[in-house]
Protein backbone atom coordinates (compact mmCIF):
# COMPACT_ATOMS: atom_id res chain seq x y z
CA UNK A 1 0.00 0.00 0.00
CA UNK A 2 2.62 2.36 1.38
CA UNK A 3 4.70 1.42 -1.84
CA UNK A 4 1.94 2.48 -4.47
CA UNK A 5 1.29 5.74 -2.24
CA UNK A 6 4.88 6.44 -2.70
CA UNK A 7 5.07 5.61 -6.54
CA UNK A 8 1.72 7.77 -7.28
CA UNK A 9 3.50 10.54 -5.35
CA UNK A 10 7.17 10.18 -7.60
CA UNK A 11 4.86 10.28 -10.47
CA UNK A 12 2.72 13.06 -9.89
CA UNK A 13 6.09 15.29 -9.10
CA UNK A 14 7.63 13.80 -12.05
CA UNK A 15 4.68 15.15 -14.34
CA UNK A 16 4.84 18.36 -12.49
CA UNK A 17 8.34 18.66 -13.58
CA UNK A 18 8.15 17.91 -16.55
CA UNK A 19 4.96 20.36 -17.14
CA UNK A 20 7.20 22.92 -15.17
CA UNK A 21 9.76 22.74 -17.52
CA UNK A 22 7.35 22.80 -21.07
CA UNK A 23 6.58 26.28 -19.13
CA UNK A 24 10.08 27.03 -19.20
CA UNK A 25 10.84 25.92 -22.47
CA UNK A 26 13.06 28.17 -24.86
CA UNK A 27 11.69 29.26 -27.84
CA UNK A 28 14.39 27.10 -29.85
CA UNK A 29 13.41 24.29 -27.43
CA UNK A 30 9.61 24.98 -28.54
CA UNK A 31 10.70 25.36 -31.89
CA UNK A 32 12.24 21.94 -31.98
CA UNK A 33 9.82 20.18 -30.57
CA UNK A 34 6.97 21.85 -32.79
CA UNK A 35 8.79 20.74 -35.87
CA UNK A 36 9.28 17.31 -34.13
CA UNK A 37 5.89 16.88 -33.89
CA UNK A 38 5.19 17.26 -37.21
CA UNK A 39 8.34 15.13 -38.55
CA UNK A 40 6.30 12.24 -36.31
CA UNK A 41 2.78 13.09 -37.92
CA UNK A 42 3.58 13.45 -41.17
CA UNK A 43 7.29 11.08 -41.78
CA UNK A 44 6.63 11.29 -45.56
CA UNK A 45 6.83 15.09 -46.18
CA UNK A 46 10.45 15.36 -47.71
CA UNK A 47 12.57 18.77 -47.12
CA UNK A 48 10.89 21.73 -47.10
CA UNK A 49 7.95 20.58 -48.92
CA UNK A 50 6.22 22.19 -45.33
CA UNK A 51 6.03 25.40 -47.45
CA UNK A 52 3.64 23.86 -49.46
CA UNK A 53 1.18 23.73 -47.22
CA UNK A 54 -1.79 21.05 -47.34
CA UNK A 55 -0.54 20.35 -50.60
CA UNK A 56 2.64 18.83 -48.84
CA UNK A 57 0.17 16.06 -47.42
CA UNK A 58 -2.67 15.68 -50.00
CA UNK A 59 -1.72 14.60 -53.38
CA UNK A 60 -5.11 14.99 -54.72
CA UNK A 61 -5.08 18.35 -53.89
CA UNK A 62 -1.21 19.10 -54.67
CA UNK A 63 -1.79 17.72 -58.46
CA UNK A 64 -5.00 20.89 -58.70
CA UNK A 65 -2.22 22.99 -57.20
CA UNK A 66 0.26 22.31 -59.77
CA UNK A 67 -1.98 23.06 -62.37
CA UNK A 68 -2.61 26.36 -60.95
CA UNK A 69 0.93 27.21 -60.20
CA UNK A 70 1.68 26.50 -63.91
CA UNK A 71 -0.16 29.88 -64.22
CA UNK A 72 -0.49 31.66 -60.52
CA UNK A 73 -3.25 33.85 -59.83
CA UNK A 74 -1.18 36.24 -58.02
CA UNK A 75 1.43 36.96 -60.92
CA UNK A 76 -0.66 39.96 -62.18
CA UNK A 77 -1.09 41.09 -58.26
CA UNK A 78 2.99 41.07 -58.29
CA UNK A 79 3.54 43.12 -60.96
CA UNK A 80 0.57 45.59 -59.77
CA UNK A 81 2.68 45.24 -56.38
CA UNK A 82 6.19 46.03 -57.89
CA UNK A 83 4.65 48.99 -59.59
CA UNK A 84 3.42 50.11 -56.28
CA UNK A 85 6.58 49.56 -54.62
CA UNK A 86 8.04 51.93 -57.22
CA UNK A 87 6.03 54.17 -57.20
CA UNK A 88 7.08 57.16 -55.72
CA UNK A 89 5.38 59.08 -52.89
CA UNK A 90 4.43 62.86 -53.80
CA UNK A 91 7.75 63.83 -51.86
CA UNK A 92 9.89 62.06 -54.09
CA UNK A 93 10.62 59.30 -52.06
CA UNK A 94 9.29 55.81 -52.14
CA UNK A 95 9.14 52.86 -50.11
CA UNK A 96 12.39 51.23 -50.91
CA UNK A 97 14.09 54.05 -48.48
CA UNK A 98 12.14 52.61 -45.39
CA UNK A 99 13.87 49.64 -45.91
CA UNK A 100 16.97 47.60 -45.67
CA UNK A 101 18.40 46.91 -49.21
CA UNK A 102 16.00 48.83 -50.57
CA UNK A 103 13.07 45.98 -49.35
CA UNK A 104 14.18 43.50 -51.59
CA UNK A 105 14.56 40.14 -50.49
CA UNK A 106 13.95 40.84 -47.06
CA UNK A 107 10.80 39.17 -46.40
CA UNK A 108 12.21 36.63 -44.33
CA UNK A 109 13.39 38.98 -41.31
CA UNK A 110 9.72 40.13 -40.68
CA UNK A 111 8.32 40.22 -37.97
CA UNK A 112 10.96 41.47 -35.83
CA UNK A 113 11.37 42.69 -32.55
CA UNK A 114 11.77 46.68 -32.66
CA UNK A 115 13.02 46.77 -28.65
CA UNK A 116 12.94 50.65 -28.94
CA UNK A 117 9.29 50.59 -29.41
CA UNK A 118 8.69 47.57 -27.12
CA UNK A 119 6.78 45.50 -30.00
CA UNK A 120 6.99 42.99 -32.66
CA UNK A 121 6.53 44.79 -36.29
CA UNK A 122 5.36 43.06 -39.02
CA UNK A 123 6.04 43.81 -42.32
CA UNK A 124 2.58 45.13 -43.63
CA UNK A 125 2.75 47.23 -40.80
CA UNK A 126 5.74 49.04 -41.63
CA UNK A 127 5.02 49.17 -45.20
CA UNK A 128 1.54 51.60 -43.93
CA UNK A 129 4.17 53.27 -41.30
CA UNK A 130 6.18 54.02 -44.15
CA UNK A 131 4.15 55.61 -46.33
CA UNK A 132 2.76 57.63 -43.30
CA UNK A 133 5.75 59.01 -42.16
CA UNK A 134 5.65 60.17 -45.95
CA UNK A 135 2.74 61.79 -45.63
CA UNK A 136 0.68 59.29 -47.71
CA UNK A 137 -2.42 57.49 -46.45
CA UNK A 138 -2.18 54.01 -44.84
CA UNK A 139 -3.76 51.09 -47.15
CA UNK A 140 -6.59 48.79 -45.69
CA UNK A 141 -4.45 45.93 -44.35
CA UNK A 142 -6.15 42.87 -45.72
CA UNK A 143 -6.20 43.03 -49.26
CA UNK A 144 -5.68 45.33 -52.07
CA UNK A 145 -2.71 47.13 -52.80
CA UNK A 146 -0.87 46.88 -49.33
CA UNK A 147 -1.54 42.56 -49.90
CA UNK A 148 0.23 43.60 -53.60
CA UNK A 149 3.03 45.04 -52.08
CA UNK A 150 3.67 42.53 -49.24
CA UNK A 151 3.42 39.72 -52.46
CA UNK A 152 5.88 41.69 -54.35
CA UNK A 153 8.10 41.96 -51.05
CA UNK A 154 7.81 38.38 -50.60
CA UNK A 155 8.53 37.35 -54.37
CA UNK A 156 11.84 38.73 -54.08
CA UNK A 157 12.64 37.09 -51.27
CA UNK A 158 11.59 33.90 -51.87
CA UNK A 159 14.41 30.96 -51.51
CA UNK A 160 15.52 33.02 -48.29
CA UNK A 161 15.17 31.03 -44.99
CA UNK A 162 12.89 32.19 -42.81
CA UNK A 163 15.48 34.03 -40.18
CA UNK A 164 12.80 35.46 -37.11
CA UNK A 165 14.96 36.45 -34.25
CA UNK A 166 13.93 36.77 -30.66
CA UNK A 167 16.32 39.40 -28.73
CA UNK A 168 17.49 39.44 -25.61
CA UNK A 169 14.47 41.32 -23.77
CA UNK A 170 11.82 40.43 -21.76
CA UNK A 171 9.00 42.16 -23.64
CA UNK A 172 10.36 40.23 -27.18
CA UNK A 173 9.98 37.00 -24.82
CA UNK A 174 6.53 38.10 -23.46
CA UNK A 175 5.42 38.76 -27.17
CA UNK A 176 6.49 35.62 -28.05
CA UNK A 177 4.67 34.02 -25.19
CA UNK A 178 1.50 35.98 -25.87
CA UNK A 179 1.45 34.72 -29.70
CA UNK A 180 2.03 30.66 -28.50
CA UNK A 181 -0.81 31.17 -26.03
CA UNK A 182 -3.29 32.42 -28.28
CA UNK A 183 -2.42 29.64 -30.66
CA UNK A 184 -3.14 26.99 -28.16
CA UNK A 185 -6.10 28.51 -26.18
CA UNK A 186 -9.28 27.42 -27.17
CA UNK A 187 -11.52 30.03 -28.42
CA UNK A 188 -14.98 30.55 -30.15
CA UNK A 189 -18.66 28.82 -29.61
CA UNK A 190 -16.86 25.87 -31.15
CA UNK A 191 -14.34 26.06 -28.23
CA UNK A 192 -10.47 25.48 -30.47
CA UNK A 193 -7.52 26.41 -30.61
CA UNK A 194 -5.71 26.84 -33.78
CA UNK A 195 -3.61 24.01 -32.89
CA UNK A 196 -6.47 21.71 -32.62
CA UNK A 197 -7.20 22.08 -36.76
CA UNK A 198 -3.60 22.87 -37.35
CA UNK A 199 -1.71 20.36 -34.47
CA UNK A 200 -3.13 17.48 -33.61
CA UNK A 201 -6.18 17.30 -36.58
CA UNK A 202 -3.96 18.04 -38.61
CA UNK A 203 -4.38 15.95 -41.94
CA UNK A 204 -7.73 14.82 -40.74
CA UNK A 205 -11.04 16.31 -42.71
CA UNK A 206 -12.79 19.09 -41.45
CA UNK A 207 -15.98 18.28 -43.75
CA UNK A 208 -14.20 18.31 -47.18
CA UNK A 209 -11.41 20.24 -46.29
CA UNK A 210 -8.34 18.19 -44.91
CA UNK A 211 -6.72 20.70 -42.69
CA UNK A 212 -3.18 21.79 -42.99
CA UNK A 213 -0.45 21.19 -40.64
CA UNK A 214 1.05 25.01 -39.12
CA UNK A 215 4.52 23.83 -39.73
CA UNK A 216 5.33 26.28 -43.01
CA UNK A 217 2.08 28.53 -42.62
CA UNK A 218 3.79 31.60 -42.52
CA UNK A 219 6.22 31.08 -45.80
CA UNK A 220 3.91 31.42 -48.33
CA UNK A 221 1.90 34.41 -47.51
CA UNK A 222 -0.14 36.46 -48.81
CA UNK A 223 -1.87 34.16 -50.39
CA UNK A 224 -4.31 34.23 -53.40
CA UNK A 225 -7.01 31.78 -52.05
CA UNK A 226 -9.93 30.94 -54.46
CA UNK A 227 -12.20 31.20 -52.13
CA UNK A 228 -11.77 35.05 -51.91
CA UNK A 229 -11.20 35.61 -55.64
CA UNK A 230 -8.33 38.07 -54.33
CA UNK A 231 -4.88 38.19 -52.26
CA UNK A 232 -5.22 38.30 -48.87
CA UNK A 233 -3.02 39.01 -45.71
CA UNK A 234 -1.69 36.83 -43.33
CA UNK A 235 -4.05 38.76 -40.70
CA UNK A 236 -6.61 38.40 -43.00
CA UNK A 237 -6.59 34.35 -43.10
CA UNK A 238 -6.09 34.74 -38.70
CA UNK A 239 -9.44 36.67 -38.68
CA UNK A 240 -10.98 33.89 -41.10
CA UNK A 241 -10.04 31.42 -38.74
CA UNK A 242 -11.35 32.62 -35.79
CA UNK A 243 -14.42 33.22 -37.36
CA UNK A 244 -14.67 29.59 -38.03
CA UNK A 245 -14.32 28.62 -34.77
CA UNK A 246 -17.21 31.07 -33.98
CA UNK A 247 -14.80 33.47 -31.73
CA UNK A 248 -14.77 37.34 -32.37
CA UNK A 249 -11.72 38.11 -34.27
CA UNK A 250 -9.13 40.35 -33.52
CA UNK A 251 -8.19 43.26 -35.86
CA UNK A 252 -5.50 42.97 -38.39
CA UNK A 253 -2.28 44.28 -37.03
CA UNK A 254 -3.49 44.37 -33.86
CA UNK A 255 -0.87 43.63 -30.90
CA UNK A 256 -2.70 39.83 -30.64
CA UNK A 257 -2.36 38.98 -34.13
CA UNK A 258 0.94 40.32 -34.93
CA UNK A 259 2.21 38.50 -31.60
CA UNK A 260 0.72 35.64 -33.17
CA UNK A 261 2.51 36.02 -36.00
CA UNK A 262 5.96 36.19 -34.32
CA UNK A 263 5.15 33.25 -32.65
CA UNK A 264 4.34 31.14 -35.76
CA UNK A 265 6.39 32.49 -37.66
CA UNK A 266 9.56 31.84 -35.50
CA UNK A 267 8.35 28.42 -35.61
CA UNK A 268 9.17 28.44 -39.20
CA UNK A 269 12.60 29.40 -38.84
CA UNK A 270 14.99 27.92 -41.13
CA UNK A 271 12.14 27.15 -44.00
CA UNK A 272 12.39 29.09 -47.09
CA UNK A 273 10.20 32.33 -47.94
CA UNK A 274 7.92 31.00 -51.13
CA UNK A 275 5.07 33.62 -50.97
CA UNK A 276 3.06 34.70 -52.46
CA UNK A 277 1.16 31.29 -52.61
CA UNK A 278 -1.79 30.18 -54.37
CA UNK A 279 -4.65 28.69 -52.38
CA UNK A 280 -8.20 26.85 -53.08
CA UNK B 1 -0.95 68.40 -91.14
CA UNK B 2 0.00 66.30 -94.08
CA UNK B 3 2.10 64.38 -92.22
CA UNK B 4 -0.87 63.86 -89.29
CA UNK B 5 -3.14 63.21 -92.68
CA UNK B 6 -1.06 60.44 -94.30
CA UNK B 7 -0.46 58.93 -90.44
CA UNK B 8 -4.17 58.73 -90.25
CA UNK B 9 -4.33 57.44 -93.77
CA UNK B 10 -1.98 54.67 -93.10
CA UNK B 11 -4.27 53.93 -90.22
CA UNK B 12 -6.82 53.58 -91.55
CA UNK B 13 -5.26 51.39 -94.34
CA UNK B 14 -3.43 49.15 -91.88
CA UNK B 15 -6.94 48.77 -90.24
CA UNK B 16 -8.23 47.51 -93.38
CA UNK B 17 -5.89 45.10 -94.52
CA UNK B 18 -6.52 43.41 -91.08
CA UNK B 19 -10.22 43.35 -91.44
CA UNK B 20 -9.02 42.20 -95.05
CA UNK B 21 -6.86 38.98 -93.72
CA UNK B 22 -9.61 38.46 -90.95
CA UNK B 23 -12.31 37.97 -93.98
CA UNK B 24 -9.96 35.93 -95.65
CA UNK B 25 -8.81 33.80 -93.06
CA UNK B 26 -9.49 29.91 -93.64
CA UNK B 27 -12.25 28.23 -92.40
CA UNK B 28 -15.75 29.35 -91.08
CA UNK B 29 -15.83 33.15 -90.89
CA UNK B 30 -15.14 34.48 -87.20
CA UNK B 31 -17.98 32.83 -85.49
CA UNK B 32 -19.14 35.89 -83.33
CA UNK B 33 -20.35 35.17 -79.66
CA UNK B 34 -23.45 32.84 -80.26
CA UNK B 35 -26.15 34.06 -77.59
CA UNK B 36 -28.14 31.30 -78.31
CA UNK B 37 -25.88 28.64 -76.89
CA UNK B 38 -24.09 30.40 -74.32
CA UNK B 39 -27.37 31.55 -72.55
CA UNK B 40 -28.99 28.33 -73.17
CA UNK B 41 -29.67 26.64 -69.65
CA UNK B 42 -30.16 23.02 -71.61
CA UNK B 43 -26.89 21.10 -72.62
CA UNK B 44 -28.44 19.64 -75.68
CA UNK B 45 -30.13 23.08 -76.66
CA UNK B 46 -26.95 24.83 -76.62
CA UNK B 47 -24.60 22.04 -77.95
CA UNK B 48 -27.72 22.16 -81.07
CA UNK B 49 -27.14 25.80 -81.15
CA UNK B 50 -23.58 25.82 -81.48
CA UNK B 51 -22.46 23.16 -82.68
CA UNK B 52 -25.58 21.90 -85.24
CA UNK B 53 -26.16 18.73 -83.56
CA UNK B 54 -27.02 17.53 -79.88
CA UNK B 55 -25.17 14.35 -80.82
CA UNK B 56 -21.88 13.77 -80.67
CA UNK B 57 -19.62 10.51 -80.95
CA UNK B 58 -17.98 9.32 -77.83
CA UNK B 59 -14.43 9.08 -78.17
CA UNK B 60 -11.33 8.00 -76.57
CA UNK B 61 -9.79 10.54 -79.36
CA UNK B 62 -10.77 13.67 -77.32
CA UNK B 63 -8.50 13.93 -74.21
CA UNK B 64 -10.53 15.46 -71.32
CA UNK B 65 -8.59 15.79 -67.86
CA UNK B 66 -10.59 17.44 -65.11
CA UNK B 67 -10.20 17.24 -61.38
CA UNK B 68 -12.38 14.12 -59.67
CA UNK B 69 -12.87 16.68 -56.70
CA UNK B 70 -12.69 20.29 -57.20
CA UNK B 71 -10.83 21.92 -54.86
CA UNK B 72 -12.71 25.01 -55.24
CA UNK B 73 -15.71 24.97 -57.74
CA UNK B 74 -14.82 28.73 -58.57
CA UNK B 75 -11.60 27.61 -60.06
CA UNK B 76 -11.66 24.16 -61.82
CA UNK B 77 -8.87 23.19 -64.17
CA UNK B 78 -9.89 21.70 -67.72
CA UNK B 79 -7.71 20.55 -70.17
CA UNK B 80 -8.58 19.18 -73.35
CA UNK B 81 -6.37 17.50 -75.82
CA UNK B 82 -7.26 15.60 -79.19
CA UNK B 83 -5.66 13.17 -81.36
CA UNK B 84 -7.99 13.67 -84.19
CA UNK B 85 -6.97 15.12 -87.77
CA UNK B 86 -8.60 18.57 -89.05
CA UNK B 87 -9.56 19.62 -85.78
CA UNK B 88 -12.09 22.71 -86.14
CA UNK B 89 -13.22 23.64 -82.68
CA UNK B 90 -13.28 22.49 -78.95
CA UNK B 91 -16.13 23.22 -76.94
CA UNK B 92 -16.16 22.36 -73.10
CA UNK B 93 -19.76 22.18 -71.17
CA UNK B 94 -20.64 21.66 -67.53
CA UNK B 95 -23.98 19.97 -67.60
CA UNK B 96 -25.39 21.38 -64.34
CA UNK B 97 -24.27 24.71 -64.78
CA UNK B 98 -26.79 27.40 -65.03
CA UNK B 99 -25.80 27.63 -68.91
CA UNK B 100 -23.71 24.76 -69.60
CA UNK B 101 -21.43 25.94 -72.24
CA UNK B 102 -18.64 27.23 -70.51
CA UNK B 103 -16.47 27.93 -73.50
CA UNK B 104 -15.33 27.55 -77.11
CA UNK B 105 -12.22 27.62 -78.74
CA UNK B 106 -11.81 28.13 -82.31
CA UNK B 107 -8.94 25.94 -84.01
CA UNK B 108 -7.16 27.75 -86.84
CA UNK B 109 -4.88 25.36 -89.24
CA UNK B 110 -1.40 25.07 -87.79
CA UNK B 111 -2.87 25.66 -84.53
CA UNK B 112 -3.20 22.22 -81.91
CA UNK B 113 -5.71 21.05 -80.47
CA UNK B 114 -4.64 21.46 -77.22
CA UNK B 115 -6.37 24.55 -74.42
CA UNK B 116 -6.54 24.79 -71.02
CA UNK B 117 -8.78 27.07 -69.13
CA UNK B 118 -9.88 27.62 -65.55
CA UNK B 119 -13.97 27.21 -64.91
CA UNK B 120 -16.68 27.69 -62.35
CA UNK B 121 -18.58 25.01 -61.19
CA UNK B 122 -21.76 25.28 -59.09
CA UNK B 123 -22.00 21.85 -58.17
CA UNK B 124 -20.95 18.33 -58.82
CA UNK B 125 -21.62 17.66 -62.61
CA UNK B 126 -20.56 15.77 -65.79
CA UNK B 127 -18.11 17.63 -67.92
CA UNK B 128 -18.11 17.01 -71.57
CA UNK B 129 -15.66 17.98 -74.11
CA UNK B 130 -16.80 17.78 -77.50
CA UNK B 131 -14.38 18.06 -80.44
CA UNK B 132 -15.71 19.09 -84.17
CA UNK B 133 -13.41 17.62 -86.72
CA UNK B 134 -14.05 17.35 -90.32
CA UNK B 135 -17.04 18.50 -89.78
CA UNK B 136 -18.06 15.72 -86.85
CA UNK B 137 -18.47 16.02 -83.68
CA UNK B 138 -16.71 13.30 -80.85
CA UNK B 139 -16.47 13.78 -77.22
CA UNK B 140 -15.97 12.70 -73.54
CA UNK B 141 -17.48 13.16 -70.68
CA UNK B 142 -15.77 13.06 -67.03
CA UNK B 143 -17.32 13.83 -63.61
CA UNK B 144 -15.88 16.53 -61.35
CA UNK B 145 -17.22 16.85 -57.61
CA UNK B 146 -17.84 19.75 -56.38
CA UNK B 147 -17.76 19.67 -52.28
CA UNK B 148 -18.51 22.41 -49.46
CA UNK B 149 -15.34 22.71 -47.48
CA UNK B 150 -15.25 23.35 -44.33
CA UNK B 151 -12.52 26.36 -44.35
CA UNK B 152 -12.21 27.17 -48.05
CA UNK B 153 -15.50 26.31 -49.34
CA UNK C 1 -6.70 46.16 -67.01
CA UNK C 2 -3.79 44.32 -67.06
CA UNK C 3 -2.75 41.12 -69.20
CA UNK C 4 0.05 38.72 -68.56
CA UNK C 5 0.81 36.75 -71.44
CA UNK C 6 3.63 34.07 -71.61
CA UNK C 7 5.02 32.77 -75.12
CA UNK C 8 7.81 29.91 -75.40
CA UNK C 9 8.79 28.14 -78.99
CA UNK C 10 10.35 24.72 -78.66
CA UNK C 11 10.76 22.25 -81.37
CA UNK C 12 8.68 24.59 -83.67
CA UNK C 13 5.50 24.87 -81.45
CA UNK C 14 5.03 27.72 -79.06
CA UNK C 15 2.98 27.39 -75.80
CA UNK C 16 1.42 30.57 -75.21
CA UNK C 17 -0.43 31.17 -71.84
CA UNK C 18 -2.26 34.06 -70.57
CA UNK C 19 -3.81 35.53 -67.85
CA UNK C 20 -6.68 38.65 -67.98
CA UNK C 21 -7.16 40.84 -65.00
CA UNK C 22 -10.85 41.05 -64.95
CA UNK C 23 -13.92 40.40 -62.61
CA UNK C 24 -16.09 37.87 -65.03
CA UNK C 25 -19.02 38.82 -62.96
CA UNK C 26 -21.75 36.03 -63.42
CA UNK C 27 -24.50 38.54 -63.29
CA UNK C 28 -26.16 36.37 -60.13
CA UNK C 29 -24.09 37.46 -57.36
CA UNK C 30 -25.48 39.65 -54.55
CA UNK C 31 -23.27 42.81 -53.29
CA UNK C 32 -22.74 42.01 -49.70
CA UNK C 33 -23.17 45.46 -49.00
CA UNK C 34 -26.27 46.51 -51.13
CA UNK C 35 -28.09 43.59 -51.55
CA UNK C 36 -28.60 44.35 -55.22
CA UNK C 37 -27.21 41.71 -58.10
CA UNK C 38 -23.71 42.75 -59.54
CA UNK C 39 -24.77 43.12 -63.24
CA UNK C 40 -23.06 40.85 -65.71
CA UNK C 41 -19.41 41.73 -66.95
CA UNK C 42 -17.41 39.22 -68.60
CA UNK C 43 -15.36 38.69 -71.61
CA UNK C 44 -17.19 36.98 -74.54
CA UNK C 45 -14.16 36.86 -76.61
CA UNK C 46 -10.75 36.40 -77.10
CA UNK C 47 -8.60 36.53 -80.48
CA UNK C 48 -4.99 35.48 -80.35
CA UNK C 49 -2.88 36.90 -83.78
CA UNK C 50 0.71 36.07 -84.58
CA UNK C 51 2.43 38.28 -86.75
CA UNK C 52 -1.22 39.33 -87.91
CA UNK C 53 -2.48 35.50 -88.04
CA UNK C 54 -5.13 34.40 -85.92
CA UNK C 55 -4.01 31.73 -83.67
CA UNK C 56 -6.93 31.27 -81.83
CA UNK C 57 -10.20 32.31 -80.90
CA UNK C 58 -12.24 31.75 -77.38
CA UNK C 59 -15.63 32.32 -76.80
CA UNK C 60 -16.44 32.14 -73.31
CA UNK C 61 -19.25 32.41 -70.98
CA UNK C 62 -19.62 33.30 -67.22
CA UNK C 63 -18.61 30.41 -65.93
CA UNK C 64 -15.23 30.97 -66.88
CA UNK C 65 -13.52 32.33 -63.77
CA UNK C 66 -12.32 35.18 -62.51
CA UNK C 67 -9.22 36.71 -64.14
CA UNK C 68 -9.47 34.07 -67.26
CA UNK C 69 -6.32 31.70 -67.97
CA UNK C 70 -5.92 30.42 -71.13
CA UNK C 71 -3.11 28.56 -72.79
CA UNK C 72 -2.73 26.84 -76.00
CA UNK C 73 -0.06 25.87 -78.45
CA UNK C 74 0.63 26.67 -82.42
CA UNK C 75 3.09 26.29 -85.03
CA UNK C 76 5.71 28.77 -84.61
CA UNK C 77 8.86 29.78 -83.35
CA UNK C 78 10.65 32.52 -81.09
CA UNK C 79 10.57 36.33 -82.40
CA UNK C 80 7.05 36.20 -83.50
CA UNK C 81 4.63 39.40 -82.13
CA UNK C 82 1.80 37.97 -80.22
CA UNK C 83 -1.50 40.21 -79.82
CA UNK C 84 -4.35 39.00 -77.41
CA UNK C 85 -7.58 41.29 -77.95
CA UNK C 86 -10.53 40.93 -75.84
CA UNK C 87 -14.06 42.09 -75.74
CA UNK C 88 -16.36 41.88 -72.78
CA UNK C 89 -20.34 41.56 -72.63
CA UNK C 90 -20.75 45.62 -71.82
CA UNK C 91 -18.34 46.70 -74.92
CA UNK C 92 -15.10 47.15 -73.51
CA UNK C 93 -11.57 46.12 -74.43
CA UNK C 94 -8.39 45.41 -73.76
CA UNK C 95 -5.01 44.23 -75.54
CA UNK C 96 -1.88 42.77 -74.56
CA UNK C 97 1.31 41.55 -76.52
CA UNK C 98 4.75 39.55 -76.13
CA UNK C 99 7.18 38.32 -78.46
CA UNK C 100 7.31 34.87 -78.38
CA UNK C 101 10.65 33.03 -76.33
Amino acid sequence: MNKQLVKTLLTTVAIMLALSSVAQASPEEDRQAFVKFFHDRFPNVKGDDWINGVYAIDSASRAQWEEIEDFPPYEIYVDEGKKLFETKFANGKSLADCFENGGIGIKQNYPYFDTKRGEVVTLELAINECREKNGEKPWGWKKGKLAAVSAYMAWTSRGKKTNVKIPNDPRALAAYEAGKKHFYSRRGQLNMACAHCHMHYSGNKLRADITSPALGHTTHFPVFRSKWGSLGTLHRRFGGCNKQVRAKPFKAQSEEYRNLEYFLTYMNNGLPINGPGARK
Amino acid sequence: MNKQRRLILKTLMQGGMALGALMAAPGAALAAWMESAFKAKDMGEAMKNLLGSANAQDSDKVRLETPAIAENGAVVPIKVSSSLPNVESISIFVKNNPTPLAASFEIPEGTEPKVSVRIRMGKTSPVTAVVKAGGKLYSTTKETKVTIGGCGG
Amino acid sequence: MSMKIKAKASGGVVKAKMMIKHPMHTGMVKDKKTGKKIPAKFIQEVVVTANGKKVFVANLNTSISKDPFLSFEFKGKAGDKLEVTWKDNTGATGKGETVVK
